[in-house]
């Protein structure tokens, strides 16, 4: 399975200051580690909600916001995504993660091909039907 | 507040997984006998799991887990130096046994060079292929016997006793724990990648039960190659592998239709192409062009026609469908 591991923002990575010397010498030692169990798949750190951008949409409007947004700490700083065999591991792996000073990190399962097995929507399904059969005129011999 | 016995128990699990290769690639070198070394390492677990969920999981789990295993190895070793001496006071010849290494140097080389040598050990050719497969993922992936035989619908016992006998095969060969020099590594490599490549190709093109695709195996090589990867970055073939793994990884949501029915890849949706596999898929398979050339068995497989065939894939691998990056790497 796949997890997302979502780093929420604080009011330094909103400020904009990069992590000191040490703390990016430890992230760097802990990512590797992640890498080297195959854990890895992706992770990205985030500029500042100040250089973000919203849009809200209502009805047929898109109405743009400019950042910063206020809610720090729903906001968030980077993320992971990482190859995990259940969510027991993810934490695991979390846990070893060097923060410190009451951050708070999210853990989230990423959906995956079965997961949709019972979820597709009679709606989703006319769509793969209709797919289907459009495949069929283009391909009919393979039918 | 303590955590419940379940979370604890499922917090050894996950340690487990994550740390049992370097453990039995530790103890390994300690005790130069992997079966020794994946005993020692499962009575540390017995004991975590009798501890950890009255003391709670200590904070530094791997290395709670070495220490307790490596003092039992220590005596285990002392007590056969015993013997010997006894053996050679009583004018007998020390029963075959190998020298005791010198211990606590042994414990401070790198980590790295361990995980290469277990799962070259795990995949010697002395081993059969069901063997291999069974052995690499129990001791490089860290699943339990019960969930390789999940995996691929064996009974448990099936597996347990593969298990079983591969150790035994290897203790009797006196296989030895390290790294072939010279032109033996690449042979022995590629025996990994074929054992890699065996679980991605069952996780991709079922050979047994109901289910065409298995994607938990799949994600099982996909690990132990990125793994691999990591323990020897020079090698162009490991890549290769990973690459051509992760490009076909990419379309396991496209090759299955609404009713579980196979899709032909020039049928397939290409917008349900998993992009992030293509992505990492793509730039890795170029890779092995730039490397040093080092000839190896395997090096122009991921590129051969039956390797490329071989998990599934359609009899037109270049289809309409492909994209540039899918097509390059086929060729």
């Amino acid at each position: 399975m796949r997890v997302m591991v979502v780093v929420k923002a604080s009011k330094e990575s909103e400020a904009g200051e990069m992590p000191s010397e040490q703390i990016l010498a430890d992230m760097g030692k802990f990512n590797e580690e992640l890498v080297r169990a195959g854990v890895m798949l992706a992770g990205e750190g985030l500029h500042p909600s100040s250089k973000g951008k919203r849009v809200r949409f209502s009805g047929r409007q898109r109405t743009v916001i400019d950042g910063p947004f206020a809610e720090t700490k729903e906001l968030i700083a980077g993320f992971w995504l990482w190859q995990v065999r259940s969510m027991d591991e993810a934490l695991e792996w979390l846990k070893r993660a060097p923060f410190d000073g009451g951050t708070e990190i999210e853990l989230r399962p990423v959906f995956e091909a079965e997961d949709f097995g019972k979820e597709f929507t009679p709606e989703l399904r006319a769509q793969e039907e209709r797919l289907r059969a459009e495949i069929e005129r283009q391909h009919p011999q393979h039918q | 507040m303590s955590p419940s016995p379940g979370a604890t128990r499922a917090a050894i699990e996950a340690v487990w997984r994550i740390e049992s290769p370097r453990l039995i690639g530790g103890l390994a070198r300690l005790v130069r006998d992997v079966a020794l070394a994946e005993d020692l390492a499962h009575e540390a677990l017995v004991t975590a799991l009798e501890r950890w969920p009255a003391e709670g999981v200590p904070a530094n789990p791997g290395a709670w887990l070495m220490a307790t295993a490596r003092n039992r190895g220590l005596d285990q070793l002392r007590r056969r130096r015993l013997v010997d001496e006894r053996h050679r006071e009583l004018g007998l010849a020390a029963a075959g046994a190998p020298d005791a290494p010198d211990l606590e140097a042994a414990i401070d080389e790198d980590v790295g060079d361990d995980l290469l040598r277990l799962v070259l050990v795990a995949c010697h050719p002395v081993l059969a292929a069901e063997a291999r497969v069974a052995l690499t993922l129990r001791l490089l992936g860290g699943l339990t016997t019960a969930e390789i035989a999940r995996a691929f619908l064996v009974p448990e016992a099936t597996v347990a006793q593969r298990i079983v006998r591969a150790k035994r095969t290897l203790t009797e060969a006196r296989v030895p724990f390290e790294v072939p020099k010279g032109a033996d590594l690449p042979a022995r490599l590629s025996s990994v990648l074929e054992v890699i490549y065996l679980v991605f190709n069952e996780g991709y093109a079922a050979t047994a039960g109901d289910d065409w695709m298995r994607p938990a195996l799949c994600e099982d090589a996909l690990r132990l190659g990125r793994i691999l990867a990591g323990l020897v970055p020079g090698e162009a073939e490991v890549h290769g592998l990973v690459a051509l793994m992760e490009l076909h990884a990419s379309r396991t949501r496209a090759r299955v239709g609404p009713g579980g029915e196979p899709v032909l890849l020039a049928d397939q949706d290409r917008a349900r192409w998993d992009q992030l596999l293509v992505r990492r898929g793509s730039p890795r398979s170029r890779a092995p062009r730039r490397s040093p050339v080092r000839s190896g068995r395997t090096r122009s497989r991921p590129r051969s026609r039956r390797a490329t065939r071989a998990p599934g894939a359609p009899a037109r691998p270049t289809g309409r469908a492909s994209s540039r990056s899918t097509t390059r790497s086929w060729r």
